[in-house]
Parts: C-alpha cells; structure tokens; sequence
C-alpha cells in the first residue's frame, strides 16, 4: 500500500545551518490494512519520513508509491488528487479555529468540490463515528485535547482514505486522551480497512497498537519488521526499545539468565528443565510479561543457583528446542554475543525484509 | 460669536467630506492592501510559493510607500491624482493620495497577520489535496481575520488622520475646515470643535472595530 523505495530527503543549507539530510536511503514497504509504527528519537527523520508519504515534502531522491500510484511521478495537480486519498493528523491537531468542530470536518469535502447536502450527511457520520455528535457545533477552543484529535480524525477520514499517516498523534495528548485515540484508531482501522502510518516516539502506543514497526536512526531504518518477529529476535534493537530487557540488581549468587517469553516459546519448558530436569534452584529476579500486539510477550531475568557445569549445555539444548534463552550479566541489558548459538545470518534477512522494499512486494 | 448657527452646518458638511473620504480610501485600501499583504506573505522563502525576487521587489515598494512622509506623497502624487480625478483639489481628488499611502501600511499589517497563523494548519490543508489559493482563502484569511480586522481598524484611523493633513492642500474634510476657518481667521474655538470631531470619529471606529474584532475571536 505504502513503498518507499531509497528514499533521500536533504534539506539545503540555511544561514548558520549546513546541509540536513533528514531521512538518509529509507526503503520501507506496508501493507493493505496494516497498521505500521515508525520509532526513533527525536531528530531521526521520522516526522519527515511522513511528509515524503503525502509529499509535503518532495523527496530528494528515491520514489514513493501509495496504492499503486508513483507519487513521484506525479505533477502538482496528480499530487492534489492523490493526496485525498491520504489522510494526515498532527500532534499539534491542526484544526482551524474560525470553524465549528463540523466546519472542520466538512473542509476537506469542500475543497474536494462535495456537494452542500452530501457534505452535511457526512459530517454528521463522521462526527458519530468519533464520538462526538454532539459537540457538532463546538468551537476548537472549547474541546479537550483528545476531542480535538477526535475531530482532527473525522477530518483526515472526511475524503475518505485509504491510507492514515498519524504524525506523533497522541504526544501532546494526557494518557486517558491516549488511550481513547488510540481505541479510536483501532477502530477506524477496522471498519474502513485503513492502512496506518504511525509516527511515534512512545514505545507504548507502539505496543498498544501496531502490527509491525520500524526504528529510525540519523535518518536511517535500523530494524524492523512485524512486531511478533520483532520481540523474538533478542539481540533486536527496536526490541530492546520497544521492552526494554529487565534490569536487576547486581546482589546474589548464581547466574542470570534472560528468558524471552512469547507465544510461540512459553517460560514453562525452561523453568521446568532448570528446576525439575536440573534440580537447579530459580528465581525471577526481573521482569515483566504483557500483551503486545495481540501476543503476548515479555521478558524474564532469572537467577540460577547451585549449578555445576550443566546449565550451559542445558542452556543449547533449550535454544535448539525453540526457547530463547541466555546467560547475561546484571546491569547489561544486551545480551552477550557469544552466549548466542544462532548463527547471525538467519537474522540478517528480517532487518533487511523492511529496509528492502522492492523484495516484498506485499 | 454668535456665528456657530452658520458654521455647524458646515462643520458638518466638513464631518461628512472626511467620513467620505475616508470611506472610500479604506475601501480601496482594503481592496488593494490585502491582495499585497498576502502576496508579500505567500512570496517569503519557505512560505507558500516562494519567490524571492517578486517578494523583495514588493518588500521595496511598500517600504518606500511607508518611508515617505504623508505630505510628501500628497504632493508627489499630485500628477497621478490629476491624470485620474481631473482636479487635485477638494475630497475626491484627496482619496487618490490616502489610498496611496495607506495601502503600504495595509500590506505590511495583513502580512503580520498571516505570518502568525499557525503553519501546521498551511500544512493540514494541503495535506488534504488543497491548492494554494485555497489555502489562501480558507485557511489564512479567515484564521487571521480577528487580526486583519483590528489592522483595517489601525488603518482608518491613520486614514483620518491623514486626510486632516490633506486639509492642507486643499483636501476637503475637517483638516481643511480646521486650517481655513480655525487657524487662518484665529478662531481657537473652531480648531478645537473639530479637533473634538475627530476624537469622536476615531473613538467611535476604534470601539467598532476593537468589538467586532473581539466577536470575531471569541464567536
């Protein structure tokens, strides 16, 4: 739905500023109806990255391609046109404060040329559909920040898109506000079939809502990749963003051992074998286990007593099993390399899946 | 002194020359000024549709039209107001000067305006497939409007004040009553019954603009 294939953006250079390259080579494909993340600090790119998929900003180089359509083909009046079919919302909600929360709404309808009756007939869905019926006549200043993005939804739906690109949409938005945006979006997403493009730096909106996700760097993608292969690879940058591996204090005995908890890899065969099979003695020293797109996940950091020589080849046997499972060392949340059997080659082709578009054509 | 029933009927005479003065220039100013004002914000680097030269071009204009002595302009423009009126005498002819002179100071007040609305809503609109006069028209106006009123408003009140000055050539209105029958016949009285016109005049639009402003902001 969404490929970016190479895309460069450079900002020329400015009075006391020298040349930005603000997205640096981004190739990045999302599919019909996914709802897709993009993460980094802020200064990553990320917030451009969104401007190439509408084309606010023409990207230096590299093409864009919506719904079948080369973007950058286009010339202006393409450019207008496809645009209609992307709907865009801001942290900053953007609305036009000379209009009611309908007037809002309708704008898009108007500049698309919709007929007085029909646009009305719209507005007074697309107002339910967010919740906010009743504040049809509302002015910007008199809604909360959540209604505000609410309206700004309805309007960005107004054209009705197919793709969303939601530019760090909830960061000015207290967590309840969060939490119902969000739902929101989950919802439109599946009634309308919507592609998401979400912008972020919250890890946990990410969590809450996206099927895959990608981290941006200097305007670069590092990682990504569906979130559920994501959190399996544990040496996983975007992973240890996204669930930051547990931390413990460095008091105790024994070995840790860090234990990535998925659907497909459950903590009951290692906690068995350790305790049962081994006799070894097990305590959870960290961790947490939750629900991350639908899956759940977690990571656990255990700590191992009275082992003699078996536990690392007890260890291999669990990894070859499908567990993920590592020795590590306190106050290092990534794990050491060498205590990792799998070859790295099996995991270069997932970061490349999403850093190399024309690949997957999915 | 018994002569004030002969002359308030032409105090008001003088009154209503300067309201049509007045009126007529703020007309033409906004006319005139706005489209310069959003033609100047749109052209900026980074704004709208950039064009450098055509804004600094503008830019040149308007601080030379704004740089110029009022009396100065009446003068220099005589020839112009000539070649389009027939007469640079009396309250007609007076308008061609005003509207010249205000329009600079229109343009320069419009442009402030539209440079404070907020450029994300530039953006949401054109994200929606707009074209940029489109912007221009549903974004900028009517989100600076609270604004471009109380910048018309500052602009009527510079426009009283300066067809009082024209009132020195000969303009009409009650600058020219006030220098003819206040000052050359040594009647302070006079002076100052137009002088307290004129405050009255110019408080008046003050508080209509100022509410019709505020109205504007707050719905």
């Amino acid at each position: 739905m969404i490929e970016l294939s190479d895309v460069r953006k450079v900002f020329p250079a400015r009075r006391g500023a020298g040349e930005v390259t603000a997205v640096d080579g981004v190739s990045l494909s999302v599919a019909r109806g996914e709802f897709a993340g993009v993460v980094g600090p802020s200064g990553s790119g990320k917030s451009t990255l969104a401007r190439l998929v509408n084309l606010l900003e023409r990207p230096t180089s590299g093409t864009v391609t919506v719904d079948g359509r080369v973007l950058t083909d286009l010339d202006e009046a393409g450019v207008r046109e496809a645009r209609r079919s992307i709907g865009m919302i801001f942290q900053h909600f953007n609305l036009l404060d000379s209009r009611t929360a309908a007037g809002n709404v309708e704008h898009p309808l108007e500049l698309a040329g919709v007929g007085r009756t029909e646009r009305r007939r719209r507005v007074a869905d697309l107002l339910d559909l967010v919740g906010l019926a009743d504040r049809h006549a509302a002015r910007p200043g008199q809604l909360s920040g959540g209604q505000k993005q609410r309206v700004a939804i309805a309007r960005a739906l107004a054209a009705r898109p197919s793709v969303l690109l939601c530019d760090e949409a909830t960061s000015a938005l207290d967590p309840a506000s969060t939490a119902g945006v969000l739902d929101l979006l989950r919802q439109v997403r599946a009634e309308l079939g919507l592609t998401v493009l979400l912008i972020t730096h919250e890890m946990s909106v990410v969590r809450a809502v996206c099927d895959s996700a990608v981290l941006m760097s200097a305007g670069r993608v590092v990682d990504g990749g569906p979130l559920t292969e994501v959190l399996a690879r544990p040496d996983s940058a975007l992973a240890a963003q996204l669930v930051p591996a547990p931390a413990a204090a460095d008091t105790g005995n024994g070995a840790l051992v860090q234990l990535t908890v998925t659907d497909a890899s459950p903590q009951g065969l290692v906690l068995q074998t350790l305790t049962a099979e081994l006799g070894l003695s097990v305590e959870v020293a960290a961790g947490s286990v939750e629900t991350v797109a639908g899956r759940r996940f977690g990571r656990l950091l255990l700590r191992v007593e009275g082992d003699d020589g078996r536990l690392d080849p007890a260890l291999a046997r669990l990894r070859a099993a499908g567990a993920l499972v590592q020795r590590t060392t306190a106050g290092d949340p990534r794990p050491a390399p060498a205590a990792d059997d799998e070859p790295p080659a099996e995991q270069e082709p997932d970061v490349q899946r999403l850093a190399d578009a024309p690949d997957v054509q999915r | 002194m018994n002569d004030w029933s002969r002359i308030a009927p032409q105090l008001l005479d003088a009154t209503g020359e300067t309201l049509y003065m007045v009126g007529v220039a703020t007309a033409l100013t906004v006319l005139l000024g706005v489209p310069l004002g959003v033609l100047l914000t749109v052209t900026a680097p980074g704004a709208l549709a950039p064009h450098p030269l055509l804004n600094r071009l503008l830019g040149l204009v308007v601080n030379l039209g704004r740089s110029l002595p009022f009396i100065i302009l009446l003068v220099l423009v005589a020839p112009v107001t000539r070649g389009i009126v027939g007469t640079t005498i009396g309250s007609t002819a007076t308008i061609v000067p005003l509207t010249i002179g205000a329009v600079p100071f229109l343009a320069r007040l419009v442009e402030t305006s539209l440079r404070e609305v907020a450029h994300g809503k530039v953006e949401a609109t054109l994200a929606m497939g707009a074209r940029r006069r489109d912007v221009v028209r549903s974004v900028l106006l009517p989100e600076a409007l609270p604004s471009l009123v109380a910048g018309v408003t500052v602009t009527v009140v510079a426009l009283i004040s300066y067809s009082a000055m024209a009132g020195a050539i000969g303009g009409g209105g009650l600058g020219d009553f006030a220098i003819r029958y206040g000052y050359q016949q040594f009647r302070t009285d006079i002076t100052l019954a137009t002088v307290v016109l004129l405050l009255v005049v110019v408080q008046l639009l003050q508080w209509a603009g100022d509410r019709w402003a505020r109205r504007l902001a707050t719905h």
